[in-house]
């Protein structure tokens, strides 16, 4: 549901049903509206039958890359006679994305399920959900949710009575963005600084503690429930446009529109509709102007572009962005989009972990170029420099957020470039009546 | 590249003002807290994994992780204290000194910044007396700090007091906020 608000008619809530229910957040509650049916039924299979199912209904991963998870489930070899082990990203950290937060805090016996399926699937006998510290809400929820499926046996020595181990555990991050990439994620469970590895080996590999590990989304390993009760060719109905793309998918919205909140909808939804019907259009008076459709490290999309874009991952490439994580920050026209960008680069800058030069100084510099542009002291080559800066710090470095930094940098000089010219001429930015690119 | 651009991009440094004088340390893993970190440890194949919850048990008994907590830890978990330092330094949320009573952290990345969140940070830094970010108010109540996107950009303004967290602040409920805490 459109949380906070009412349902829109047009959503399809599958995994957002028990949004705004205080009730469903106990286990008598959760197992009143079917909860841990589909995990009992997950006990009675065999692992790879579930691999199976998942990898059937196509859902991809909801972190950000979109890999399918069947497949990634299917890397965990079994009988390697290794401890397998399941992390839960639970860090959502990427600027315009709250829709794990919804999840835990209205649905966190979804995820101890999600969690525990997971593990099953895998061969692992232990699962970590690895929280942001700063959720102190779903933290709460999310421990208490633990505690109730321990007491009552649905997770422990003996789940569900299965004879199988599975653990779940609850660990809370302490502040960095980068945590959040999986391998980062790995070192910081571990107790190390979060710095991401080199890759390979990947994580099926060696994963947390040298351990063969899947890691998955919070949203991915809570739509294994719903999957596994109705069955692959259920999900698979539910894709208005690509067959690549299937299932519902959660986004989370924000910025300069009526009703901000959270949407589920059925991949392949005209963006278009959802921006204007579900969200409600602009604030009273003014005019859209660009949409960053999935969280901050995605491509700028120009409200000519957002507006003929399907809502799924191809969708998205075609409309010139990506599908990310879900989070659409809505701008309007009263914007200046330099200083958009510019505090994103800040942002990206702060968070760098700082190993490889190309992100540490591309980032700073990035950041320090575009606020003087903001400040009316930007100068013409400037712009070239960006550019030439971005171009070196895409893919050269251990993980993609060097690039993340350079993804709305170089999309929004390409598509809003007069308002970057305007403000190295000296014209102050004027709201409302901006140019457009 | 101009050398102008190097450097760093820190946002101001709340670590460098008056470190508040304390007492002698008193070692926090006694006890309950003792038996609370041996639980703790039944959840990971090594020592060193539960080093970022140990942290998290300094900090709530003391208010912030001073150097003796991290040698405390790093005694329990077999580590160097500068190994923890290393680790704590790389983290936002554990305070390397004292900070006020409420310890008041806003959001001002872009989604929030296009929301008003820079009115929040105002509001909250004048009606705190804190004279400016990351400073301590003279009656030793608030610090506020700026912070990156907490994951609620939908209810701009996002604003944390301690634990608590709280959705949609606007720069007209900052006196209503104020007022309420103890
Ligand atoms: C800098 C960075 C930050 C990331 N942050 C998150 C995050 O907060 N949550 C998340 O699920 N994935 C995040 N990811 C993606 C993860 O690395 C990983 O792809 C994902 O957790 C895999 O799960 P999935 O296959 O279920 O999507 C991030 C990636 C990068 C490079
Ligand atoms: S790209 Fe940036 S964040 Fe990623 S490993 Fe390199 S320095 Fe760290
Ligand atoms: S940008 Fe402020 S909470 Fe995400």
């Amino acid at each position: 549901m459109g949380y906070p608000h009412h349902p829109n008619p047009r959503e399809t809530t599958v995994l957002s049903k028990h949004f705004g229910e205080a009730d469903a957040r106990t286990l008598d509650g959760w197992k009143k509206r079917g909860g841990y049916k589909a995990l009992e039924k997950a006990l009675g299979m065999q692992p790879a039958e579930i691999v199976n199912i998942v990898k059937e209904s196509g859902l991809r991963g909801r972190g950000g890359a979109g890999f399918p998870t069947g497949m990634k489930w299917s890397f965990m070899k079994p009988g390697d006679g290794k401890p397998h082990y399941l992390c839960c990203n639970a860090d959502e950290s990427e600027p315009g994305t709250f829709k794990d937060r919804e999840l835990m805090r209205w649905t966190p016996h979804a995820l101890v399920e999600g969690c525990a399926i997971g593990a099953y699937a895998i061969g692992a006998e232990t699962a970590y959900v690895y929280i942001r510290g700063e959720f102190t809400e779903p933290l709460h929820w999310m421990e208490q949710a633990v505690k109730e499926a321990y007491a009552a046996g649905i997770i422990g020595k003996n789940a569900m009575g299965s004879g199988k181990r599975i653990d779940v555990h609850v660990h809370k991050g302490a502040g960095a963005y980068i945590c959040g990439e999986e391998t980062a994620l790995m070192e910081s469970l571990e107790g190390r600084r979060g710095n991401p590895r080199i890759k390979p080996p990947f994580p099926a590999v060696s994963g947390v503690f040298g351990m063969p590990t899947t890691i998955n989304n919070v949203e991915t390993l809570i739509a294994a429930a719903p999957i596994l009760m109705n069955g692959a060719d259920w999900y698979k109905k539910m894709s208005l446009s690509n067959p690549k793309s299937t299932g519902t998918k959660l986004f989370s919205v924000c910025g300069n529109v009526q009703r901000p909140g959270t949407y589920e909808v059925v991949m392949g939804f005209p963006f278009k509709e959802f921006l204007y019907d579900l969200c409600g259009g602009p604030l009273h008076g003014r005019k859209f102007k660009a949409v960053i459709p999935g969280g901050a490290s995605v491509p700028i999309q120009t409200m000519d572009e957002a507006e003929g874009t399907l809502m799924d991952y191809e969708g998205f490439v075609a409309g010139g962005s990506m599908l990310g994580s879900g989070g659409v920050i809505v701008i309007d026209d009263a914007q200046p989009m330099v200083t958009v960008i510019a505090r994103l680069a800040r942002f990206f800058a702060h968070e760098s972990c700082g190993q490889c030069t190309q992100c540490r100084e591309g980032t700073a510099w990035t950041t320090k170029i575009l606020e003087r542009i903001r400040d009316g002291e930007g100068t013409v080559e400037d712009l070239d420099t960006l550019l030439d800066i971005g171009e070196q710090m895409t893919g050269k470095t251990i993980c993609v957020l060097s690039d993340s930094c350079a993804v709305p940098v170089i999309s929004g000089i390409k598509k809003f470039r007069g308002e970057f010219e305007a403000l190295i001429q000296g014209r102050r930015f004027h709201p409302v009546t901006a140019a457009v690119a | 590249m101009t050398p102008d651009l190097v450097g760093d991009l820190e946002s101001p440094d709340y670590a460098s003002h008056d470190r508040a004088a304390h007492g002698p340390y008193t070692p926090v893993f006694t006890g309950d807290v003792k038996r609370e970190l041996d639980e703790l440890l039944t959840h990971y194949p090594t020592k060193m994994a539960a080093l970022l919850p140990a942290l998290w048990i300094v900090q709530r008994v003391h208010g912030w992780v001073s150097e003796e907590g991290m040698a405390e830890v790093a005694g329990l978990l077999e580590l160097t204290p500068a190994y923890v330092k290393g680790v704590v330094t790389f983290y936002t949320m554990y305070h390397q000194h004292p900070v006020g009573k409420y310890f008041i952290q806003v959001c001002t990345t872009s989604p929030c910044g296009i929301c008003g969140a820079e009115d929040v940070v105002k509001a909250l830094v004048r009606d705190t007396n804190t004279g400016e970010l990351g400073l301590t108010s003279p009656d030793g109540r608030f610090t506020v700090i700026e912070v990156e996107c907490l994951g609620a950009c939908g209810f701009a303004t996002p604003v944390m007091v301690n634990e608590e967290f709280i959705e949609s602040m606007t720069p007209d409920k900052v006196p209503e906020l104020l007022a309420r805490l103890p």
